[in-house]
């Protein structure tokens, strides 16, 4: 539903409140993204900054960091991914309530970092789980986690609530819970779930 | 402190029988260290940590080494009959003539102790043992009893380079699952082919990238055909 945004505006002056559901939906989900208390290297400790006085994350909805999957919305995949901790993050992921949103922070939970080229890292988080925003940096600084955040809230507010668009907890269709890597012999199995991460084709 | 020397003497003269060996560092640190049987290595670790005058009672860092097989190629002249045409007659020659051998010296697995004393605020003692070889016989006593803060150490040691640490409490896997089956800090561990690799490689990962490209086009790509399905949904 369209509604002119001068017009809106302007009855908001006279005390008049014109909104949709979807707008009001979005709105509550967006203002209330918790996090998960989960940190896993050094990034967690910027993370940890942010949520601090000086940087404050409350400022923007993202105000409890809570320790159960079950009461989160949001995972922060602050450090590296080792192969070992991978299972974990996945399975997680897995019991977190939806809708849940990811944010991979740092260089090592977007590719394995300076790690890339070691046997046990895993290299990047989105072979497994979807992540929503990427904060690139080593560490990246507190600003570039509120931006990840207001970015993700952006995201959120755009969400339509039906048609094609539908974000996937609203499409019954969509896969609601990843498979859980195993660990194999020398290496996790499997490497990455081809469904959510196509394995990039190398060019040259 | 007494030097590696004395301390071999020390050693000698308390353990019967201990075979120590003296491996000279070069370098400018030299800090030489002292190689031991495996044999003795329990009453030796012993009496290092027990000696009132050493009282090396603080083991500080616990690692290994891998030494893989070497293949070794010397030049070696031997006297040989040989057929010479000397002054228009021919007749046979003891000659010296060069020959290449290649031999194999076998590899090992080697644990490195530095030793520190806290009374006596004097070290490091560098400590050497060998394994016989690096695939069936590649037990090392365990220094567990000696020192507590060994415990991890060895484990980290087993896990990574394979060393079976006998007489250890709790000798599993610290670092990588247990179900994993390498050792990772062997110089002959194959890493796993699990990362895309950078437009520009060169070296070491340009090899392996041509290894894993060739593997790619080995298989018809299987890539192509995951892309296509990612592209027509199923992505979240």
């Amino acid at each position: 539903m369209a509604v002119d945004e001068g017009l809106k505006i302007e009855l908001g002056k006279q005390g008049v409140i014109v909104t949709s559901l979807q707008e009001l939906y979005n709105w509550g989900r967006r203002s209330s993204v918790w996090p998960m208390q989960f940190g896993l290297a050094c990034c967690a400790i910027e993370m940890i900054a942010t949520t601090m006085a000086r940087y404050d994350m409350a400022r923007f909805g993202a105000e409890i960091f809570r320790p159960s999957p079950r009461q989160a919305d949001m995972m922060i995949i602050s450090g590296t991914v080792t192969k070992k901790m991978a299972p974990q993050v996945v399975r997680l992921y897995n019991q977190m309530a939806e809708p849940k949103y990811v944010i991979a922070m740092g260089a090592c939970a977007i590719s394995g970092g300076p790690f890339k080229q070691g046997y046990n890292v895993l290299k990047g988080i989105d072979r497994y789980i979807p992540v929503d925003v990427h904060i690139p940096g080593c560490p990246p600084r507190p600003e570039a986690l509120l931006q990840a955040l207001m970015t993700l809230q952006k995201k959120i507010d755009g969400q339509p609530l039906t048609g094609d668009n539908r974000p996937p907890f609203l499409d019954a269709e969509a896969p609601g819970e990843f498979p859980v890597p195993e660990q194999g012999e020398h290496d996790l199995e499997p490497t990455s779930n081809k469904g959510v991460w196509p394995v990039p084709l190398v060019i040259r | 402190m007494k030097t590696v020397e004395e301390i071999k003497a020390a050693i000698e003269k308390a353990v019967p029988g201990a075979a120590v060996e003296i491996v000279m560092n070069p370098g400018p640190s030299a800090q030489n260290s002292l190689r031991i049987g495996k044999d003795h290595a329990l009453s030796i670790a012993t009496f290092l940590r027990d000696d009132a005058e050493l009282a090396l009672d603080f083991l500080s860092n616990l690692t290994g080494v891998d030494w893989p097989d070497k293949e070794i190629t010397e030049k070696v002249k031997i006297p040989k009959q040989v057929l010479k045409t000397v002054d228009g007659v021919e007749q046979t020659v003891e000659e010296l003539v060069e020959e290449t051998r290649k031999r194999v010296e076998p590899g090992h697995l080697e644990a490195v102790y530095h030793l520190y004393s806290m009374a006596k605020k004097h070290g490091p003692v560098v400590m050497r043992m060998r394994t016989a070889n690096r695939t069936d016989d590649v037990t090392l006593p365990s220094l567990t009893p000696v020192w507590r803060s060994a415990e991890f150490q060895e484990r980290e040691v087993f896990d990574l380079y394979g060393v079976e640490f006998k007489g250890h409490p709790d000798l599993r896997r610290i670092l990588m699952w247990d179900g994993f089956k390498d050792h990772p800090m062997r110089r002959d561990y194959v890493d796993p082919d699990d990362f895309e690799y950078e437009p520009t490689p060169h070296d070491e990962v340009l090899a392996r990238a041509q290894a894993h490209k060739n593997k790619e086009q080995g298989a018809g790509n299987p890539n192509q055909v995951v892309q296509e399905q990612a592209a027509s949904g199923g992505g979240r």
